[in-house]
């Protein structure tokens, strides 16, 4: 079984940061990860987009045109990217900043108000957490705990923002569920 | 130490610090300048060297100048910096120091591109600078395989005293795999008194050493080069590395194809076996020395059909792999550039045509 | 009565291929002489140029690195900043050092790389016959130059001891000649003072020897003396263009 991710938005919205805590998360679980980053120019203040591929066998092709689930922080990537979504996968959508539809009755669409919902946290840097938490919630590609310590390592170095993380994680979940 | 997640650039710089090699110049290129990050970083913390040099020339000459002192040494780059590096190469391969060196490929020429490529196939089995020579060159398909070649290098650079090449297409430099540090990988280094200029007080022979590219002398030049030769055609007895896949059934067309693109090609092998075609892989490991036998071997298999090389490039690999099958079956190619990877798809397409 | 020559047990006992009249011969005699007297032999590794010197590893009795051309700095750097135990020196002509290898040379005075460098400026290119240098002359003829060197066309020629001595990093730069035996002695002094720095570890150091070349000047031995001291000395004037001991402006550690 192999899932794939693709996760696209804006330089800066924390986009590789997003596909590295999944990675890690997949890697507790015990699974075969590969993280492929968008790089060089097109990084500064364009479009940033980077893959992670989860697998239980060695992982043979890093490139995926076609991946299973998109996160789309952005307009640009969801117009971009969300016609090469297989079937049955998940398409989250920033509905703070992106109007239009995926125009795709075949996936599940799940909208979050991430932006909204970092504010009333307090810290408008938490919406990356909150869309990880509410699409890991939905699509359940991974265990939700690992994914919360996966979190916890990330941030070892800036403890002072776990207990913020924590919660976006909480209210990404609940957004996702509810 | 367990598995830990990591990009390929600071995967390498790590494997040759936990391979006993804390010295290390570079200049920034992308995409491979983490690895100096990672290193600047680093390095102090274990008491290494780090340096960034004024270009790709000065590095290479401070690894040679290093080398030469008889100490284990490393630099990373890519494509156009390689190319501005070959010369120092040549002087290093000429004066018989050990060295590594890793070419994260980008595609070219010229300033080319930033996105993974394959295309300094030619440059680094061939020699690359001026002069006869040959560099033992390493090509990995995952991060862990990269850090694993990068600990066994260090031991065969001063094996062969030669210069060794790590050859990765960018992705291997960019992606982020789990990783381990297997600690048998690291060999103690070698006793250089023989011939390294690491200062007489230090040697029990008290004869000085030279290390030197040039021999004026006619017949000296031809021996030296004999004896480089020699060691050359050791390598090929000896370090000839390859993976097969899928080759214990009955293909009908075996591919050829290293690094990033030989993950594609085996999803392709597994999509179209389960379409009812077989084909196999050899996946060169090392690229020199070629496995050129074991090509051949897979080859002459009674129902294999043609032989595809399958390449980020336009076709250089190509030319050896026809030299392993000597004409005993039609040996075609099939490759994109410019940070173009064939998908599993288009690599099933052109099996498919050799089929028909 | 004691004796009045011995050669340097830095120097070995062979003949040189230098031309008559080379200055070569005496610098790395000063050389030779200022290892033995530093007593630092075994610890030595030069490295050599590629022009007339590319050989001077058979004249000395260490261990010598030969470099391609233009790139000692940067195998000094590697050499020494793997093994700062070591005593390293390179050894350059005005093409290897001033033309082709100016970028290292810079960079490794500029980064304080803890080398000496001995720089040998004749005014032309000697191993390859006799070209222009970057260092030759206003008006000077060479075989690149056969109407004398025009400065509207090629520049005037390049103060390396001025120029590194520029930089605002510490560092000990002279330059002394060979012409006469009071100048000898002064660039002795300097060399010795170079390799001092080096093994107090301070800085980087470089002394340029204003040289002769008979051979390709066209001149006698004498003639190339008189010459390098009428039209040379008054453009390259003589020394210490920079001590760590002075506190340099803009030394941020005086």
């Amino acid at each position: 079984m192999q899932s794939e991710v693709q996760f696209a938005g804006f330089g800066g919205q924390g986009i590789m940061l997003m596909g590295q805590i999944l990675a890690q998360a997949a890697m507790q679980a015990g699974f075969e990860v590969v993280w492929i980053p968008s790089y060089g120019p097109e990084m500064r203040g364009g479009t940033a987009y980077c893959t992670v591929v989860i697998s239980d066998r060695p992982i043979g092709s890093p490139i995926i045109r076609n991946p299973k689930h998109l996160v789309a922080m952005n307009r640009p990537s969801l117009e971009k990217f969300a016609s090469t979504v297989k079937p049955g996968g998940v398409i989250f959508i920033n509905s703070s900043i992106i109007s239009i539809e995926a125009g795709r009755e075949d996936v599940d669409v799940l909208k979050v108000p991430i932006i909204e919902i970092a504010k009333d946290l307090g810290n408008v840097r938490a919406a990356n957490i909150i869309a990880l938490a509410a699409f890991v919630a939905r699509s359940k590609i991974v265990d939700f705990d690992l994914l919360r310590e996966s979190v916890k390592e990330k941030f070892a170095e800036k403890e002072k923002l776990i207990p913020l993380n924590m919660k976006a994680l909480e209210e990404g979940r609940k957004a996702a569920l509810s | 130490m367990g598995k830990v997640l990591m990009k390929g650039n600071e995967a390498i710089g790590e494997a040759a610090i936990r391979a006993g090699c804390l010295n290390y110049f570079a200049y920034p290129i992308t995409p491979q300048s983490e690895v100096a990050e990672y290193l600047s970083r680093r390095m102090p913390e274990v008491g290494g060297v780090f340096l960034q040099g004024e270009s790709e020339v000065a590095v290479s000459y401070m690894i040679f100048g290093a080398a030469g002192c008889g100490e284990r040494i490393f630099t990373t780059s890519s494509s156009p910096g390689i190319s501005l590096m070959s010369e120092g190469i040549s002087y290093i391969a000429g004066a018989q120091c050990p060295a590594v060196f890793v070419n994260i490929m980008r595609g070219g020429p010229g300033l080319g591109g930033i996105l993974p490529s394959q295309a300094d196939y030619l440059q680094s089995t061939k020699g690359g600078g001026h002069g006869d020579y040959k560099l033992l060159v390493m090509a990995p398909a995952s991060v862990q395989e990269a850090v694993e070649m990068v600990m066994r290098a260090f031991a065969l650079a001063e094996k062969y005293r030669n210069p060794i090449m790590i050859l990765g297409d960018g992705l291997i430099g960019q992606m982020m795999e789990p990783v381990e540090f297997p600690d048998h990988l690291k060999v103690e280094a070698t006793n250089k008194d023989d011939w390294a200029t690491n200062g007489m007080d230090t040697r029990k022979s008290k004869n000085r050493n030279l290390v030197k590219t040039m021999y004026l002398d006619p017949e000296e030049l031809n021996a030296h080069n004999l004896k480089l030769k020699a060691k050359y055609e050791q390598m090929a007895r000896e370090e000839i590395l390859y993976e097969s896949y899928n080759l214990e059934g009955d293909y009908k067309v075996l591919i050829v194809s290293y690094g990033t693109m030989s993950r594609v090609c085996r999803t392709a092998i597994d999509n179209l076996k389960e379409n009812g075609l077989e084909v196999g892989m050899v996946r060169p490991q090392h690229l020199f020395p070629f496995p050129n036998q074991a090509i051949l071997k897979a080859a002459e298999k009674p129902n294999c059909q043609a032989i595809l090389s399958v390449e980020m490039c336009m076709g250089q690999m190509v030319e050896d792999v026809e030299r392993s099958v000597q004409g005993k079956r039609p040996v075609a190619w099939y490759g994109k550039c410019g940070g173009e990877v064939p998908t599993p798809e288009e690599v099933m397409e052109e099996v498919q045509k050799l089929m028909n | 009565m004691g004796k009045t020559f011995q050669k340097p047990e830095a120097l070995a006992d062979t003949i040189t291929h230098y031309c008559p009249g080379c200055t070569h011969g005496v610098a790395h005699r000063l050389v030779a002489e200022v290892i033995d007297e530093l007593g630092i032999r075994g610890r030595t590794v030069g490295i050599g140029p590629v022009g007339c010197a590319v050989m001077m590893y058979n004249y000395f009795t260490f261990d010598f690195q030969e470099a391609a051309h233009g790139r000692a700095p940067a195998m000094a750097t590697g050499a020494k900043r793997v093994r700062p135990d070591l005593i390293v020196f390179t050894y350059q002509g005005d093409g290897d050092l001033a033309s082709i290898g100016l970028g290292e040379i810079v960079h490794a005075a500029n980064r304080g790389e803890k080398f000496t460098t001995i720089f040998i400026n004749n005014a032309v290119y000697g191993m390859t016959g006799g070209q222009m240098a970057p260092t030759t002359m206003p008006e000077q003829r060479t075989t690149t130059s056969p109407f004398g060197r025009k400065v509207a066309d090629v520049g005037m020629p390049i103060k390396v001891a001025e120029l590194l001595a520029a930089l605002e990093t510490e560092g000990y730069i002279a330059r002394q000649t060979l012409t006469k035996p009071k100048y000898i002695n002064r660039a002795k002094k300097a060399i010795k003072k170079a390799f001092t720095y080096q093994i107090e570890n301070r800085c980087f150091s470089l002394v340029e020897l204003v040289s002769t070349c008979p051979t390709n000047w066209g001149m006698t031995p004498v003639d190339a003396i008189k010459w390098a001291e009428e039209k040379m000395l008054p453009y390259y004037q003589l020394g210490e263009f920079k001590t760590p001991d002075q506190g340099q402006t803009g030394d941020s550690k005086s």
